[in-house]
């Protein structure tokens, strides 16, 4: 198995490569200009003059190998010198984006607080109000606590959050004044009233974000315990004379967690995309939020860099699962 | 014609045949008929509501905007006094239409890889890696290539409609399998060093029997739930596409579009966000408890039970 | 010029007369919410509205435009004209002269070099300035002496005021600026991000694209204001959350662009928070007719002059296609009262607004009818208007918006009434106004019969907008699609009275000329006008001294804004 986790890891950089190849070409290809979002009264003889300041003008193998260097060389390069304070990075030119003309890492770095606070607590609640769901709705299949569970995690899921948000907002914010309807990101935690206020202006996104994370999850917990359940390996625990619990949450759970953590791994780079429509609706304004406003730009630089780390995170977490599997399942191998 | 399924029956009738007995699993499973029942209602509603209801959901009655129900519009109107019953039926259309044939691509994608990833070894490497890039691909940019691609080519071959219908169910469905492959992979990597495959191995079963016989059935219960939340993710990227001006021309109704027009009168007029979303949900509500009978009644162990 | 700043003066005292606590930053905080979030402080290297108008609370120009389009001065001491001698008789230059005892937030004084160096910053070859057009024709900007500044034209310019005038052309310091010219520009990111400016605030913390936080700079000219102390200018979500943020939860005080359905609005203002402004400029929705074929089956010709479109080329086509509008439900639908049905081009400023073609405000369906038949356009068996093998069948446009959307629906209804067949299409806006000449769907290319938008003109003189539909000026492969006259006009007679306009200071003879050629575009039905569209913003009720401006920046006076 650590032979295999080397192998992956090593193949993963000649991948990656050649995701963030297709990435670049698609983002090439796609419709859309850096210049649309500006008003109809700049001549297109100027637009025309912003893009070649943009370096659009040179071929894209040049602006992709260009790409390449800033991203893996300079931007290290720049991090090494602002740690250790040796002049490593000279004035080698960041990556930039086009919207703000400010390196794309910095913003990034400055967006990730806020995206982790919200959808990074919304996935931790989601994951932790599923596994008991499924669990139980499993053991004490088609009991009132199943039903209930089937129908609202359902609505959860069929329910869009462009809707649950907003009629949240208008509940909340709007009838009951409870909660503020915009986040605040300068918002700093240093009391106990500042830590209420965290809360209170976390509080819709989260729940929002979870219901719909916890559907999900528990519905593939239910079925993958059911399929377990009446397996043959549970009937001999039992006669066994094990305990009931040891039976469920060992021997069942334990064969059962395979999906989950398949579902759980491929959601947990999506946390790091954020949340596109919870984050624009409470305007949270985290990653999800800065890539639609990137996309809707044609900000290629920035959009290429989040892209492509969400890329390596999702390379990553899936060679994690993976792992994962050799441990739930000890008979599973790779060559 | 008949005569084959003459045949089949007189074999049938003998010994109780497999799916006779899967029928009548699911015929006890109580959710699983009310779910079957409302699903075919909705369907015949949908196909043959517009006979029955025969106002033209795009025609504009400017005087009768915002209306709340009456006899006339038995749902109310909408902002420009088009008929919202008229347009629910419509909507179901497409709705139904794109989230069932999407979903299935999807299914049939996500699982063929899945399968094929977990079971035969070689190709599991480059089958995941083409997951992860499909994974990595940002959606947007994705679509717009694509439509900037192939729109006036199917737009010119199958006229507006068809070609747009084509193009959203292959675009959702070519961009949602991967949860679903990489769920089946996992499940079939299990599977295949379970005692009963190895047995099946040892005695010579073909792969392709043993993959249809023994691992497929194992790794349903997954599926279904990918279908049901399948369903639910086609309807909503559809609306989220026609928004974006990505799909079906605007004055074309569907249930996710009906549902996000009206979120700005949520406060005003809150039937106009109901009943789309009621829709919905209950779609999705009858094929998950759909799903949950199948799936019990295609295991032997609960079968009889 | 000069009453009109005494009289402003004397309006502000007013103001600070009426409210009780008149010093700096005794009104506390200030909420604005922009929904759209601005990315970065600099208008010239953006250009976007959002970025102008938040950089416009810190960086301030020569002159501005008052709530009622008049140019008054800002930063300078009065407005240069030919008749005070500012401006040469030969209308080759003009010199401004910067108001005395005008410092930046750093303490240091404003000087004519800074405004040298502006136009130095904007029209470097390599800076991609986005403000380039306001320099157009400028030949040299030299600093005089410490307060005089001089701009040379290459062309005699009778309207001389684009550089340095309005939120588009503010001055950006020296000193900060000067080692970030030309391809260094975006590198400079600490001078984009917190430009040192001689408005009311300063900034002291900017994220891109999400929050800017501000305080009231204290070298501020008038010791007494701005009244607020701090301000949170807010991006990012959509209208519908800004106007409720405003006008029903009340977190917010001032919110720009609230282009929503005018029955939500209406409703949001019913709660009793704020007040909803409006206010008009020269911005029309209108639709563009393509005057050549868009045939996919002509290739690169398609939507170009070779060739005629079918039957959009015929004048009572086009007309009917007009005369089956009606403008009233249209506008009673999308804008209410932030919007009023035109049927003019140039609809403001008030005096060029030309009355000759308000015929087209009342609906007239059966004469359009009329007006088809005379044509020959005769009704086939299903129903759509055919005339030799011709089909009056319409693919119709525009970008993704739900006003956008529900125009599209009634008007095909409508055209339908006239045996008109309509294919609806919305394309996204990031593509349709993105210019990408990859992309068949942007505005430019027009593969469409008819395709909908707002445009409109920046300042109040409608010269360069009228410019816009002089032949040669249409995009074409050659040019890489990047023309703007959309319709694809060409008529001799109407370059010519462009020709005279050029050459006309006069202000009574242009304004005749703007009205002959807003009425020969109209009468030809070039485009068909249809909304007079209004700047929506919203305000709390305890924020006072707000003067919707849209012919400058909405926040332009926010040094006068105080909490009541």
């Amino acid at each position: 198995m650590f032979d295999y986790t080397i192998r992956r890891t090593l193949l993963a950089i000649p991948t990656l490569l050649f995701i963030s190849l297709i990435l670049f070409l698609l983002l090439d290809l796609a419709p859309g200009d850096p210049t649309a979002q500006l008003p109809l009264t700049i001549p297109p003889e100027v637009k025309e003059k912003i893009r070649e300041s943009l370096g659009l003008g040179q071929p894209l193998v040049i602006r992709y190998l260009l790409w390449l260097q800033q991203f893996f060389v300079n931007e290290p390069l720049h991090y090494l010198t602002e740690i250790t304070g040796w002049d490593l990075s000279g004035d080698r030119q960041r990556v930039l984006s086009w919207q703000s003309r400010s390196p794309v890492v910095d913003i990034i770095l400055q967006r990730l607080p806020q995206t982790l606070w919200v959808v990074g607590m919304s996935y931790v609640v989601g994951v932790l109000i599923a596994l008991p769901i499924g669990i139980i709705s499993a053991y004490r299949q088609y009991s009132w606590f199943d039903q209930i569970g089937t129908f609202v995690s359902m609505i959860g899921f069929s329910v869009p959050t462009f809707f649950t948000g907003v009629l949240l907002i208008v509940v909340f914010s709007v009838e009951l004044g409870w909660f503020p309807s915009i986040y605040d990101t300068t918002h700093v935690v240093d009391d106990w009233s500042s830590f209420l206020f965290q809360v209170k202006q976390m509080i819709m996104p989260t729940m929002v974000l979870a219901l719909y994370n916890a559907a999900q999850i528990s519905r593939f917990m239910r079925a993958s315990m059911l399929d377990n359940l009446n397996q043959d390996f549970v009937r001999t625990a039992r006669s066994k004379g094990l305990r009931e619990s040891t039976v469920v949450l060992v021997h069942v759970l334990r064969n059962s967690m395979i999906p989950v953590v398949t579902v759980i791994a491929l959601g947990v780079p999506t946390v790091f995309g954020g949340a596109i429509i919870t984050e624009q609706v409470f305007k949270v304004n985290g990653l999800g939020q800065l890539l639609i406003t990137a996309i809707q730009a044609n900000d290629i630089p920035m959009v290429q860099s989040l892209t492509f780390i969400f890329a390596i995170l999702i390379v990553a977490f899936n060679l994690i699962a993976d792992v994962l599997y050799g441990v739930l399942d000890p008979r599973i191998r790779y060559d | 014609m008949t005569d084959i399924t003459q045949s089949k029956l007189e074999q049938q009738s003998k010994p109780r045949s497999q799916w006779l007995d899967v029928w009548d699993q699911f015929s006890t499973h109580k959710g699983a008929l009310a779910g079957a029942g409302f699903f075919l209602f909705v369907l015949l509603a949908v196909i043959f509501g517009p006979y029955v209801w025969a106002i033209d959901p795009q025609y504009i009655d400017i005087r009768a905007r915002n209306e709340g129900m009456s006899l006339a519009h038995p749902l109310g109107t909408d902002q420009l006094g088009r008929d919202t019953l008229a347009r629910l039926i419509r909507g179901g259309q497409t709705s139904m239409a794109v989230g069932l044939t999407a979903m299935l691509l999807s299914l049939v994608v996500g699982t063929l890889i899945g399968v094929l990833a977990g079971y035969v070894r070689w190709l599991d490497g480059p089958l995941m890696r083409l997951t992860d890039l499909f994974l990595a691909l940002p959606l947007l940019p994705l679509l717009l290539v694509i439509i900037m691609l192939f729109r006036e080519t199917l737009r010119s071959a199958l006229g507006p409609e068809a070609g747009i219908f084509l193009l959203m169910v292959f675009v959702i469905g070519i961009t949602s399998w991967m949860q679903t492959a990489r769920i089946v992979r996992g499940d079939v990597l299990s599977l295949k060093e379970r005692e009963f495959v190895l047995a099946a191995v040892s005695i010579g079963t073909p792969g392709r029997r043993i993959i249809l016989r023994h691992i497929l059935p194992n790794v349903l219960s997954p599926i279904m739930v990918s279908a049901t939340l399948g369903i639910a993710n086609a309807i909503i990227t559809e609306s989220a596409l026609s928004f974006l001006g990505l799909g079906f021309p605007s004055d074309f109704p569907t249930w996710g579009r009906l549902l996000f027009d009206a979120i700005d009168y949520l406060q005003q007029d809150p039937g106009r966000v109901l009943w789309p979303g009621l829709a919905i949900s209950l779609t999705v509500l009858s094929v998950n408890y759909m799903g949950d009978g199948l799936r019990d009644a295609l295991d032997p162990r609960i079968r009889g039970r | 010029m000069k009453p009109r700043f005494i009289a402003l003066l004397a309006a502000a005292l007013l103001v600070v007369a009426t409210h009780a606590s008149a010093q700096r930053g005794a009104d506390g905080h200030l909420n604005i919410i922009y929904w759209q979030a601005p990315s970065i402080l600099n208008p010239f290297l953006s250009g976007g509205t959002k970025d102008i108008e938040s950089a416009s609370l810190v960086i301030e120009p020569l002159a501005r435009y008052d709530e009622q389009g008049n140019m008054v001065p800002w930063l300078a001491e009065e407005i240069p004209t030919v008749a005070n001698g500012g401006v040469a008789d030969d209308l080759m230059s003009i010199t401004w002269r910067v108001a005395e005892g005008i410092t930046w937030s750093d303490g240091t004084p404003l000087t004519a070099a800074d405004v040298a160096f502006t136009a130095e910053y904007c029209m470097h070859p390599e800076g991609g300035c986005a403000q380039l057009s306001s320099f157009e024709h400028v030949e040299s900007v030299t600093a005089i002496d410490d307060r005089t500044v001089e701009i040379k034209y290459s062309t005699p310019k009778p309207f001389p005021y684009g550089p340095f005038v309005g939120a588009t052309s503010p001055i950006i310091q020296k000193a900060q600026f000067q080692n970030c010219l030309g391809t260094s520009a975006p590198g400079c990111t600490d001078a984009n991000f917190m430009p040192i400016g001689t408005g009311p605030f300063v900034v002291t913390e900017f994220r891109p694209n999400d929050v800017i936080s501000m305080v009231a700079n204290d070298n501020y000219r008038d010791p007494d204001k701005p009244a607020f102390a701090s301000l949170t200018f807010k991006g990012g979500g959509d209208a519908t959350a800004a106007g409720r943020a405003v006008l029903e939860t009340g977190e917010f005080d001032y919110a720009w662009n609230l282009q929503l359905n005018p029955d939500v609005l209406t409703n949001m203002e019913a709660a009793g928070n704020g007040k909803i402004l409006a206010s008009f400029g020269t911005a029309v929705e209108r639709i563009m007719v393509n005057l050549t074929n868009p045939d996919p089956d002509l290739g690169d010709e398609r939507s170009t002059r070779a060739h005629p479109h079918p039957f959009m080329s015929d004048l009572a086509v086009r007309q009917a296609l007009s005369m089956a509008i009606d403008r009233d439900i249209l506008n009673e639908i999308g804008y209410g009262s932030t919007g009023r049905p035109t049927c003019n081009v140039v609809p403001a400023p008030a005096i060029y607004a030309s009355d000759a073609n308000d015929a087209c405000l009342v609906q007239d369906v059966a004469g359009a009818n009329a007006k088809l038949d005379e044509a020959g356009w005769v009704i086939g068996s299903d129903g759509i208007r055919a005339k030799d093998g011709v089909r009056l069948s319409i693919l119709y446009q525009t970008s993704t918006n739900a006003v956008r959307q529900d125009f599209q629906a009634l008007i095909k209804q409508w055209w339908s009434e006239i045996g008109v067949e309509t294919e609806l299409r919305n394309v996204d806006a990031s593509v349709f106004f993105g210019g990408d000449p990859g992309s068949p769907d942007t505005f430019q290319k027009h593969f469409a019969d008819l395709e909908m938008y707002t445009n409109l003109f920046d300042g109040t003189d409608p010269e360069n907008y009228l410019n816009t539909w002089r032949c040669d000026n249409e995009p074409n492969p050659g040019n890489g699609w990047q023309g703007v006259n959309i319709p694809r006009y060409c008529d001799p007679a109407y370059d010519a009275m462009l020709e005279e306009m050029a050459g006309t200071a006069d202000l009574d003879e242009r304004v005749r000329l703007t009205k002959a050629m807003n009425d020969k575009l109209m009468q030809e039905v070039v485009m068909i006008p249809l909304i007079h569209r209004g700047r929506v913003s919203a305000h709390s009720n305890s924020l006072g001294g707000i003067k919707m401006n849209v012919w400058d920046s909405e926040l332009w006076n926010a040094a006068d804004w105080f909490r009541q």
